[in-house]
């Protein structure tokens, strides 16, 4: 599946960027500063809401008839000049990619950023054949020369501070200026005369698509700094990643589409770089383009008729960046290279919820993603949706405390008799807590409560103790007799 | 107006001062409040927490519970959210089409308590006094799901003799989210402690919402931090007078 999976569960892998304060300043401060600038261009629309109702309306149409759209994009790219490969998975993809690249005699490429290739594990397997992948994006280079992964799908070094990077940049940087300093200006520079020879040396190159037209064949890659276009214009070759659900019928889709995505992902109103090519121009550009199709899960999730939802997805981050669970656990924990909310819901449905089955539960459904999703994918429902898809793949056998707590508290709850028993024997909690009034700490699996949180005791009467006694039929009884 | 109280779980269990307080505030302004005895839950932690199958017996019998009535109101804004979200949703899923058709009528007669006094009721001004500094936090559900919006910022700012005061990052979540607290109990505390340091900072003496869930969650970590802060229910503090 490529790297769709983490080693650990969310909790496990959470707990050490809890622990990380460097971490959490830097989550805290990129988050709050990117959410005040999409607010404001937000806000600037007065259609904003019909924006978000038309592309929610545009991908479920487009998904709907997802296969004719790929035939068609398919048939335009060929008759442009392009080659169309088909890849099942990530495996299939990397195979595709490598070969391709082989073929050209190159043992090096310049990237786009690309979420698609990180998906694959693309890098890693072009390591493996002996090429070597540049990232041009700068925050992609920050995390390839720090060794690192990234953890946000449009600013991968999120996690890291200037005076890291000055740090990454001394130590991975042949020829760096020794005198480098963390000011910004400086660092974009060391970085701009570090990829430009790059840029100029490259045969081939390797990008993702924001979108791909099907009525024309066009490939578009949307992005802030001009390292994409370099080295979608400057050398021979180009090889393009396609996620299946990229494709948009038509050019005039684009224009909810671009004015959706750089106001939700980068708070602008527009991007600086729209690089749109169609097959090959002899005289102008790569002369030879390759576009491959990835599957690598998507047609079973396009199977749900619910959870396709989640491949609505245009990657623009907004929902990362109003994420309380993302802003302190940071995208690591996620171990997916979709993180915050929408990993949480993507990753499960690629690889099969078992497969990540502590994600659907990384989220305290607080519902701020849903509001932030240009195309309004209601993520809440959709987390709450695996966790049930979750629970029911293990059921049967022996019930985990879990579950078997559940089942008795909807034995309990679904009888008011039993609920009023149930109260009054809960009353036994009222022997804790006595002198305080409050319960401090409680065994196992409670403790995780009482680590952090009191807990109220319980009061000598429930409410419907309180009302048969007061309003109820006992007091009417008594009414009637005196 | 005959209004039927859904107390929910929690409030009836653990915080029956919420329900009394309801019930108070309603007859103070001229209404009758019934308790319908049968009701016991509405789910909502069946729900989220994935055992959808364990809460269709508790849809249906709340969906029986509440059909008599004309007007239902819980002080709770994720009680009334599971009601208008979720139930219809957990029926069909059990293949219930009948079931889901009462529960969304049953959920399109059910309020949150400040939907009820401004949008039914039609009152701001509930004859409250409470001289304390008090500060609000707009819970996630009532928030994003049922869209209270301002309604009950309108409501406190008539409660006379008392001082509202801003917090800082309201619309943040307090890290509740019910069994969240437990099955990520690091990340949902550092949402909590975030949450106190706002209403700590905002100099108040209360800290009120409309849902007794996540007051219990902000409550029990302000009691553990001895900060001298408390909370309330918005009910308890639109009940009281002087």
């Amino acid at each position: 599946m490529g790297h769709l999976r983490g080693e650990q569960s969310f909790p496990d892998a959470a707990r050490g960027a809890l622990a990380d304060s460097q971490l959490r300043r830097n989550l805290g401060h990129a988050t709050t500063t990117i959410r005040g600038k999409r607010a404001a261009v937000v806000a600037e629309c007065d259609d904003w809401e019909e924006l978000r109702l038309a592309g929610e309306a545009l991908k479920s149409s487009t998904m709907a008839r997802l296969d004719q759209h790929l035939v068609e994009l398919e048939e335009r790219v060929t008759a442009r000049g392009g080659v169309v490969h088909w890849a099942r998975d990530a495996h299939e993809a990397n195979a595709i990619v490598t070969r391709l690249v082989r073929e050209t005699g190159e043992t090096e490429v310049v990237k786009v950023k690309s979420m698609a290739t990180q998906e694959i594990g693309l890098n890693d397997a072009l390591a493996e054949a002996g090429i070597t992948a540049q990232e041009t994006d700068l925050a992609e280079l920050i995390v390839q020369l720090g060794g690192d992964l990234g953890s946000h799908i449009l600013v991968p070094a999120i996690h890291r501070n200037r005076a890291e990077i000055r740090e990454i940049f001394l130590r991975e940087m042949p020829g760096v200026d020794p005198e480098l300093t963390a000011e910004p200006r400086r660092l974009a520079e060391a970085a701009r005369l570090y990829l430009r020879e790059r840029f100029l040396r490259a045969k081939v190159a390797i990008s993702g698509a924001n979108f791909g037209v099907a009525e024309s064949g066009t490939l578009l890659v949307v992005e802030s700094e001009g390292n994409g276009r370099m080295c979608l214009t400057l050398p021979e070759t180009l090889i393009t990643v396609m996620g299946i659900e990229k494709v948009v019928p038509t050019w005039q889709d684009l224009e909810v589409f671009l004015q959706l995505l750089p106001r939700s992902s980068t708070g602008e109103r527009m991007n600086p770089y729209t690089s749109a090519w169609t097959g090959v121009t002899p005289g102008d550009g790569p002369q030879a383009f390759h576009l491959v199709l990835l599957d690598n899960g998507r047609t079973a999730t396009l199977a749900d008729e619910v959870g396709r939802a989640a491949l609505h997805c245009i990657k623009c981050s907004a929902c990362l960046n109003v994420c309380p669970v993302y802003e302190r656990a940071g995208g690591h924990a996620y171990g997916s290279v979709y993180p915050g909310p929408i990993g949480a819901v993507l990753s499960p449905q690629l690889t099969g919820v078992e497969d990540n089955a502590s994600l659907p539960y990384a989220s305290s459904l607080c519902g701020a993603c849903f509001d932030a999703c240009p195309v309004r994918i209601d993520i809440p429902s959709l987390l709450v949706r695996l966790r049930a898809q979750h629970v029911d793949a293990n059921r049967g056998g022996v019930p985990s405390p879990e579950a078997a707590a559940m089942a008795a508290a909807s034995w309990v709850m679904a009888d008011h008799r039993r609920f009023a028993a149930a109260e009054t024997a809960s009353r036994l909690g009222r022997l804790l807590g006595r002198s305080t009034g409050r319960i401090g700490s409680l065994p196992p699996p409670l403790d995780a409560w009482t680590g952090s949180r009191d807990l109220p005791r319980p009061p000598a009467e429930s409410f419907r103790q309180w009302w048969a006694r007061e309003r109820g039929q006992g007091r009417a009884r008594e009414r009637g007799q005196s | 107006m005959r209004i039927a109280l859904f107390v929910t779980c929690l409030a009836d269990a653990v915080f029956p001062d919420v329900g009394r307080a309801t019930v108070t505030l309603l007859e103070r302004l001229g209404h009758e409040a019934v308790f319908p005895p049968t009701q016991t839950c509405c789910g909502q932690m069946h729900v989220n927490t994935g055992y959808q199958r364990e809460a269709v017996p508790l849809v249906r019998h709340h969906v029986e519970a509440f059909e008599p009535y004309d007007v239902v109101v819980a002080p709770s804004g994720s009680c009334v959210g599971s009601v208008r979200h979720q139930h219809a949703m957990v029926a069909r899923g059990a293949g219930d089409e009948a079931l889901a058709g009462r529960a969304t009528a049953v959920a399109a007669r059910t309020y949150e308590l400040s939907e009820l006094l401004v949008d039914v009721l039609g009152v701001e001004d509930v004859g409250a006094y409470f001289p304390h500094r008090v500060t609000y936090h707009p819970t996630c559900h009532s928030l994003r799901m049922l869209r209270v919006d301002d309604k009950p910022l309108r409501l406190l700012r008539q409660v006379r003799g008392m001082t509202l005061l801003e917090l800082p990052d309201a619309d943040q979540c307090c890290g509740f989210g019910g069994t969240f607290a437990l099955k990520n109990a690091d990340t949902s505390t550092a949402m909590l402690a975030d949450k106190m340091r706002n209403v700590v900072a905002s100099g108040a003496e209360v800290a009120t919402a409309g849902d007794s869930s996540c007051l219990m969650h902000i409550g029990g970590g302000l009691s553990r931090l001895r900060t001298g802060t408390r909370t309330l229910h918005l009910a308890e503090i639109l009940a009281a007078t002087a």
